[in-house]
């Protein structure tokens, strides 16, 4: 395809996404006026709220603590899913003594096990954290194993040949043949621990997004309720687009791309 | 593992090999079958197809443990192996499959290799990126690049054009020749395992034993049609004894 049909391409779908997005704040408009401003206020109050938070600097502080809590328990969910993906997918002993175990977490309410984590440890951050990390990491264990299980054997047997450190057969023969895997446990990953980690706030942290919406909420106060989402959602998006997409890119850049 | 050797010498003492079916059963694939290579011998293992020609070399590579027998690789081995596919990490460029392999390798002899095997100008490309002869030497360099001292080739030319395969059996013979080493090599092409080897190792059918072990007199560069078919004429003789 000619740069100028690809640029032409370009500007269609830009254009595109921005009547999907003048249609959705219009749909918001039309609602707001039919169901009346408490019960679903308008753009432009959503937006004074969002700036007014962000003036107080309350925004931003509760920002910070939801995505660091969100970053820590990520983190951890992946990097135990990847292992425990790993030697699951690898070794029969170990999938048929981890399997039973999996089932159970996977079929865990989150909300079990969030009670039982401030029950049994305490209202802390590190039960948070670990309620969090606990709800991610079945996933994102069964989505590596099903890439570990798809490893290359005849890789496997050439870094064995050419005596291939450990490390260097994890990061250059294991990891890249697992990116797709990890890519698709880390999407699916981000939105979930994001969602949990508001509701963990919600029951039982003094601060973050989700604490602010449980006030928000015992005070009727819708405007409130979405400007945080509003402004969370944001945040990730931006993370989506600047961090994980990036990443993608440089992690795919050997297939050789399409024309 | 395998007791300690001499320099550059390998010992296969093979008793059995039995592969479990998946079916369930055995498969009787490899028999008794033993040989040694010198210090820089090149053998070429010569067989039907399906005769365990692989499984031989996945067991004196170190991949397959499960057989009856020993085999005794030279002293302190490094080996380099060639196998069927060229086995390059496509996610890796040409120069860094090579490094990843061997990184002790120096910028001089890597350079020096990539100009024999042409690959200069190809090291920063995506395996993905290369035609299947020019992964097959990336898939030689990298082999001799640990500067082996046991290299181990399984049908490296196997479904290349004619022309191709001769410069790249060339280009094998001048790296062979430039240090030598102790070659296995397997091939069902006689006149390949004549070009390029010292001595022929004739396997049997599976179960596969040693029918013949046939010297190739002359030195590599001076083989000629002629010495070639005198083989041939002797292997058919012998095979019909």
């Amino acid at each position: 395809m000619p740069a100028a049909s690809i640029g032409r391409a370009r500007g269609i779908e830009v254009v595109l996404r921005l009547i999907s997005l003048g249609l959705l704040i219009a749909a918001w408009w039309l609602g707001s006026h039919l169901a009346g401003e408490r019960l679903l206020p308008d753009p432009q109050s959503v937006a004074l709220a969002i700036i007014a938070e962000a003036r107080s600097g309350a925004l931003a502080f509760n920002l910070g603590v939801t995505l660091a809590r969100v970053a820590a328990s990520f983190v951890i969910a992946m990097a135990l899913g990847t292992a425990f993906g790993l030697v699951m997918g690898r070794r029969r002993a170990a999938d048929r003594l981890g399997d039973p175990w999996l089932v159970a977490l996977l079929n865990l309410p989150a909300l079990v096990i969030i009670v039982l984590a401030y029950i049994w440890a305490g209202l802390t951050e590190s039960a948070a954290i670990a309620a969090v990390a606990l709800n991610k990491l079945p996933i994102a264990t069964v989505t590596v194993r099903e890439g570990a299980r798809s490893l290359d054997p005849g890789l496997d047997d050439m870094a064995r040949v050419f005596r291939m450190p450990t490390w260097v057969r994890l990061r250059h023969v294991v990891l890249p043949q697992l990116a797709p895997y990890l890519a698709a446990a880390a999407r699916s990953g981000l939105s979930l621990v994001w969602k949990i980690v508001l509701i963990v706030e919600l029951l039982g942290r003094p601060n973050g997004v989700g604490f602010e919406i449980g006030t928000a909420f015992q005070l009727f106060d819708v405007t409130r309720i979405l400007a945080y989402a509003l402004a969370f959602v944001a945040v990730m998006l931006v993370i989506e687009t600047f961090l994980v997409q990036p990443l993608e890119r440089h992690v795919s850049r050997w297939r050789p791309r399409k024309a | 593992m395998s007791p300690a050797g001499v320099p550059g010498r390998l010992e296969v003492r093979i008793k059995q090999k039995l592969y479990r079916a998946a079916s369930g059963g055995n498969l009787h694939v490899l028999g008794e079958l033993a040989f040694t290579l010198a210090n820089g011998e090149v053998a070429a293992l010569v067989g039907p197809s399906g005769c365990g020609k692989t499984t031989l070399l996945r067991i004196v590579a170190g991949l397959d443990h499960d057989y009856q027998g020993a085999v005794v690789l030279p002293q302190g081995c490094r080996l380099g192996m060639v196998f069927q596919e060229p086995r390059l990490l496509p996610w890796r460029t040409v120069e860094d499959n090579v490094r990843l392999a061997a990184p002790q390798v120096s910028d001089g002899a890597l350079s020096a290799l990539f100009g024999t095997l042409g690959l200069a100008e190809h090291r920063r490309h995506f395996p993905g990126e290369l035609s299947l002869g020019l992964a097959r030497r990336v898939a030689l360099a990298r082999a001799f690049a640990v500067e082996p001292d046991l290299l181990v080739l399984d049908e490296p030319f196997v479904s290349l054009d004619a022309a191709l395969a001769d410069r790249l059996r060339a280009e094998l013979i001048e790296l062979v020749g430039r240090r030598p080493v102790t070659t296995l090599l397997v091939t069902h092409d006689v006149e390949e395992a004549i070009g390029l080897a010292d001595r022929l190792l004739v396997l049997s059918a599976s179960p596969a034993r040693v029918v013949a072990d046939v010297p190739v007199a002359r030195p590599r560069t001076s083989r000629n049609a002629e010495e070639v078919a005198a083989i041939v004429s002797e292997l058919a003789r012998r095979s019909g004894a």
